[in-house]
Order: structure tokens, then sequence, then C-alpha cells
């Protein structure tokens, strides 16, 4: 076990490494100089090559990667201009927000934790909940109901559920306040009023592909022999079907969670846009509007990390569950 | 009991099956297959549908002609003086079958017929090129084995580990910006292309993880001995072999990378990249419409709903094929 996790996360950490490679070489395609995006009004040649120098920009490009690296780790001096002392993990200093990008991640994570974690809880409990129970009796009223708002919120943008949550319960009804952040520790109440859209619509998106996933395994798995056989001691429908079935049939769909998750949670950039959320995902959105290269990277980079760590995450909890990886 | 549904629909009855398939002997596991899909009324009347479609969208100009208004026409004397079309329901009528855009008065039928064209050239240019890329990877490392399998397979963990919207929005104006100017007009063509590219190189991995998964499950078995022992090469083992075995899980993964990319493309454009103004864009005019959310909500529905119904029916269609390929691993089991 120690070992498959030693070897796991080393391989993760090489990921992380060629995926950091590969934004800052994507930056190297950019035709245009990164500096004028950076630069702050009244821009003239010579500032722009105090900035540039600033930046090291006019150092090789191994030396700037090894530098931001450098920078992730044990943390670097920037320029004055540039806040000084950058401490772990600094990801560079962003000319268009005038904060490191360190800091301004830190500010919006936040956001869109908020956003998923909450979500996910209610995708999960309902999605898997409203599987299980249509695979109770396959063909029943509940289970063709089930299949049908499950087959409808496949297939629907995000945007358009948010667009119309909002009219519903916003505009028309009155009932919600328009979304905002208030951070939980300063009122939980305003804290979830500001972002139950949010969480509907991704609840609603996800749970309806979870069920199809819930009811498809859970069917699988009723048919085969062990249940036939906890059937056959006698055992009540209720714990052949709450204990024996549902144990094998939510393995696969711990993978699918945790990817699912691990994939939100670097920026939900759809969902924040539609409900002007200001998490990662439209920090992202902004980043690239305005040519602001350290941000982007910043949120490419934290967005890979909660992808990777999701998938050892995953593959350890499928070592513990399914004895039969080991 | 068990097995609910699926089991019902495993092996259709000769008698539900049409004439000509119903014979019993000498099946190949693809005429089954579409036999289990001919009998599916929704895989039935899913395919109309999607046949409808793909005409109505290659026939753009045909129906633009036939209509009488082109997506780039203008009708601001239909328009109040906020901008606002004239009429009940956004103004539907006779002359403008779904009503007309607020502000610029643009007619919103034949600007989603044209959007229907934009979003399934895409997204099947796409989906053809993601799944013979991730397909030929998978059969060659598969195949081949031993370094290659490595390489490839860390270049597949760092392909999965991209955030897909994120990547996409920071290359798709980087690759713009390297071939334009900031004031150049880009063609919709060159908008497309920098979709489809992104859309394969962070699209295939997932295709290759699976093929390869199943060419290292077959390359073992003994018809595949028996071949080589039969002096067979590479090349007749992958196409005369392998490629037949692999239809099945091929054919699933476009069948659902297809309304991925529909609305992944929507997507894109509902956050500014992709395709701009004025090409006809469904994720375009959904969030342009947004804007009118509280005046003119008809504007926000028309666009939604036909972005949904054109998802609807491939998800559908994609599921009944995947029940139709493997029976028992069951589609959504929705009839």
């Amino acid at each position: 076990m120690i070992r498959f996790l030693v070897t796991r996360s080393a391989r993760a950490v090489l990921t992380l490494l060629v995926v950091s490679m590969a934004t800052f070489l994507m930056f190297f395609l950019l035709p245009r100089d990164p500096v004028t995006g950076m630069c702050p009004k009244n821009c003239n040649a010579e500032r722009l090559d105090r900035v540039r120098h600033e930046l090291g920009l006019d150092e090789p490009i191994l030396e700037q990667y090894l530098a931001y690296l450098k920078g992730i780790f044990v943390g670097r001096d920037l320029g004055s201009a540039q806040g000084g002392h950058c401490s772990a993990p600094c990801l560079g200093y962003s000319y268009v927000n005038n904060e490191p990008v360190s800091t301004t991640i830190a500010r919006v994570l936040p956001v869109t934790l908020s956003i998923v974690i909450p979500a996910a809880v209610l995708w999960l409990v309902l999605g898997i909940g409203l599987g299980m129970l249509s695979a109770r009796r396959p063909g029943s009223l509940l289970d063709r109901a089930s299949i049908t708002i499950s087959l409808a919120g496949a297939s629907l943008p995000l945007y358009l559920v948010g667009g119309l949550l909002l009219l519903v319960f916003t505009y028309r009804m009155g009932i919600v306040p328009v979304p905002h952040y208030t951070p939980p520790w300063q009122n939980p109440l305003g804290w979830a009023g500001g972002l139950v859209l949010a969480w509907m619509a991704l609840a609603f998106l996800f749970s309806a592909i979870y069920a199809r996933l819930a009811r498809a395994q859970m069917l699988e798995t009723l048919s085969e022999d062990f249940i036939r056989t906890a059937r056959a001691k006698g055992l009540a429908p209720r714990v052949v079907h709450g204990r024996h079935a549902l144990r094998a049939a939510i393995t696969p769909l711990v993978t699918i969670a945790g990817l699912d998750i691990g994939a939100a949670l670097g920026g939900t950039v759809i969902t924040e846009v539609t409900f002007g959320l200001r998490g990662l995902g439209r920090t992202a959105v902004d980043a690239v509007h305005d040519g602001d290269l350290p941000t982007i990277m910043g949120t490419v980079l934290v967005a890979a990390l909660f992808i990777v760590v999701a998938n050892v995450v995953v593959d350890a909890l499928y070592h513990v569950i399914d004895p039969r990886v080991r | 009991m068990t097995g609910g549904r699926s089991d019902d629909r495993a092996i259709p009855t000769t008698g539900r099956l049409p004439a000509p398939i119903g014979r019993t002997a000498g099946r190949s596991p693809g005429s089954l297959a579409w036999a289990r899909l001919r009998a599916d009324r929704t895989a039935v009347v899913n395919g109309w549908i999607l046949i409808a479609l793909i005409i109505v969208a290659a026939a753009a100009p045909l129906v633009e002609a036939l209509y009488g208004i082109g997506p780039q026409d203008q009708f601001q004397g239909q328009l109040d003086r906020y901008g606002m079309p004239i009429g009940p329901l956004g103004g539907i009528s006779t002359q403008h079958w779904l009503g007309l855009e607020p502000g610029l008065g643009r007619d919103i039928f034949i600007r989603l017929v044209y959007g229907l064209r934009t979003s399934l050239v895409i997204a099947t240019i796409a989906t053809l090129v993601t799944i013979t890329v991730g397909a030929a990877v998978g059969l060659l490392t598969g195949l081949v084995g031993r370094w290659t399998d490595g390489v490839v397979g860390a270049i597949i963990d760092v392909a999965l580990a991209m955030p897909f919207l994120i990547v996409a929005l920071t290359v798709v104006p980087t690759l713009t910006q390297r071939f334009y100017g900031p004031r150049d007009a880009v063609p919709p063509s060159f908008q497309a292309f920098s979709l489809i590219l992104v859309f394969a190189v962070l699209g295939w991995a997932g295709t290759a993880r699976l093929v390869r998964g199943q060419v290292l499950a077959l390359r073992d078995r003994e018809f595949v001995d028996a071949a080589r022992a039969g002096g067979a090469g590479t090349t007749h083992i992958i196409c005369r072999e392998l490629l037949p075995n692999l239809t099945a899980p091929i054919l699933v993964s476009a069948s659902l990378a297809l309304p991925a990319y529909i609305a992944a493309e929507a997507g894109l454009s509902f956050l500014g990249i992709g395709i701009l103004e004025p090409t006809p864009d469904f994720g375009r005019m959904i969030q342009r419409s947004l804007g009118y959310l509280q005046t003119d909500p008809v504007y926000v529905l028309i666009p939604g709903s036909v972005l949904f119904l054109v998802v609807l029916a491939f998800n559908l269609f994609g599921d009944a094929v995947r029940e139709a390929l493997d029976p028992r691993a069951g589609g959504s089991g929705a009839r």
C-alpha cells in the first residue's frame, strides 16, 4: 500500500511538472509581447524594458522556468515593483491585479470550494439515491420519471438552467438574492443564500448523470451470483439492496465522483460566469481576457493540481474499497 | 426479475425483428447489433431526428432561399424604440417563425439553422479527429508495448490532467493572435479550426486509454496467436483481427464524444471564445439572450431549447447504440 502510494504520488508530481512546462511553453508561442498586458498606463519603451527586465523576460526560457519552479517550492525575490520577496508557493506577480498571484488565488479559492463542496454532497446524495430507488423496481413509474429527468438533465447546458433559475427565483419570485459570496464564518445564512442557485444548478445536472450511473451499476450488481445467494439465505430485500448490492455498486461511482469533484474544484468556469461569482474559473476567464499571463498560469496549475490529486485519492480509495485491485 | 429490463431486450425474439434480419443462421455481431437498434423505438425515432437535423444543417442555404430571410438581415423596423421586438412572444409571426433578436433585429429561426450547421460541423470533425487519433495511439501502444506504453501513458496522464475549459480559453486566443493582428477579421473557418484543434489535443487521451485497455486484453487471445502462428503480419493482425473487435468501444467513444463536443463548443462560445460574431452560434446566442432574461424571456428559451433538443437527440441515440452494441452494459435504459 505504501509502495503504491509512493509510486503513484511520484507519477502525479511528474505529471504536474509536465503540465507546468506545457503551460509555460504555451506562452512563448504568444506573438504578443506579454509585457504590454502587464504594464500600467503611460507605457513607453524604456518602462517596458524595465518591466521586462524585472519579470526576467529577457533571460533564456529555461532559466525563467527554473526560477518559476524555485518560486513555487522555496519562494523567490521579485523586483520592487512586484512587491519584493514572494514567499513559497510563489506563482509570480500580476500587474493587472496588482498583487502576487498566490494572493489572488487564496482569495478566490474559497468561493470555488463553497460552490463545489455543498453541490457535490447534494448531487451525490440525490443522484445515487434516485438511481438506487429506480433500480429497485425497473420499469416502475418512479424509474421512468427518474430516467426522463436524468436524461433531460444530462443534455441541458448549465448556463441555461442557471439562467432559468435566476429568472424564476431571483427576478420573478424574489425569494433568492442575487448570487454573491459571503464568507461562511461571517454569515452562514448569507453564504448559503448567495450560493443556493449555483448549488441547485450544479446538483441538478450532475445528479442526473449519477442517477443514470447508479441505476446501471445497481442493476448489474443485482444480477450477480452473490446477490442471489443473499436472497436465497432469506435476507430482507432492504438488507440485500442496502448492504450487499450498494457496497459493490458504489465502487465505480467513487472513481467517477472523485474525478468530477477534482475537475470542478479546478474552476467551475461556466457556473461562476453564469451566476457572476468570482471563483477560480471566473478569475481564469478574466485573466485570459486581460492577457494576464502569471494569473493564467497560476490558475491552470492549481486546477491541474486538483485533478491530479483527485486521481491519486481515487486510486488509493479503490485500493481500500475493492480488494481485487491489490 | 434481476437484471432489469436491459435483459428484456438483450436478444430480441425473432418475431419482433424485421423480416430480412430475422434469419437465425450466421448473424455477425454487427448485424445483431443493427437488428437490436432497429427494434428499438427510441433509436429509430432519434435516428430520423438526427438525419433531419443533418439535412437541415447541410442545406442551410436552401432553407434560407425558401424562407426568404438571411442570417445577417436586420429588421430594425419591427423593433420598438427600446430595441425590443414588437408583438407577443418576442415577435413571433408568420414572417419570423421564432421571432427576432432584440437590439439587432435578426431573425432567430434562420440564425438557429446556421448555428446548427456551425455546431454540427465542428463537433463532427472534432469527433472524427479525436477518435481516429485516440484509436491509433491506443492500438499502437497496446500492441507494441514496451517503452512506448510508458511514455504514451505518461502523455495521456498529462492530457487528462489539463483543466479543459481553462486550457481551451487560453489556447484559442493564443492561436488566433499568432496568426492574426488585433484588428484583423478572423475568418470563421480559422475560429472553427482552432476549436477543433483544442478538442483534438485534449480529447484523444480518453479514447486512447480505452482502446489500449481493449488491445491489451485482446492481443494474447487465441485467435490472435493463431493468426500470428499462421504467419500474419502486423497490418493483418491490426486490420483483420483487432479492429473488428474494437469497433464497439470505438463507436461507444464516438457516441459519447459527439454530444459532448456540441455542448463544449456552445460552452466556449458562451464564454466568448471560439465562434465570434457575426457567424451564428448556439452558445453565443444564449449568452447574448441571458442579458434579456427579464425583458424578453422567449428569446432565452428558444435557442436554449433547440440546443437542449439537439444534444438530447444525440444522447438518446448514443444510448441506444451503446445498448445495441452491448446489451449487458445497458444505456440509461430509457424507452
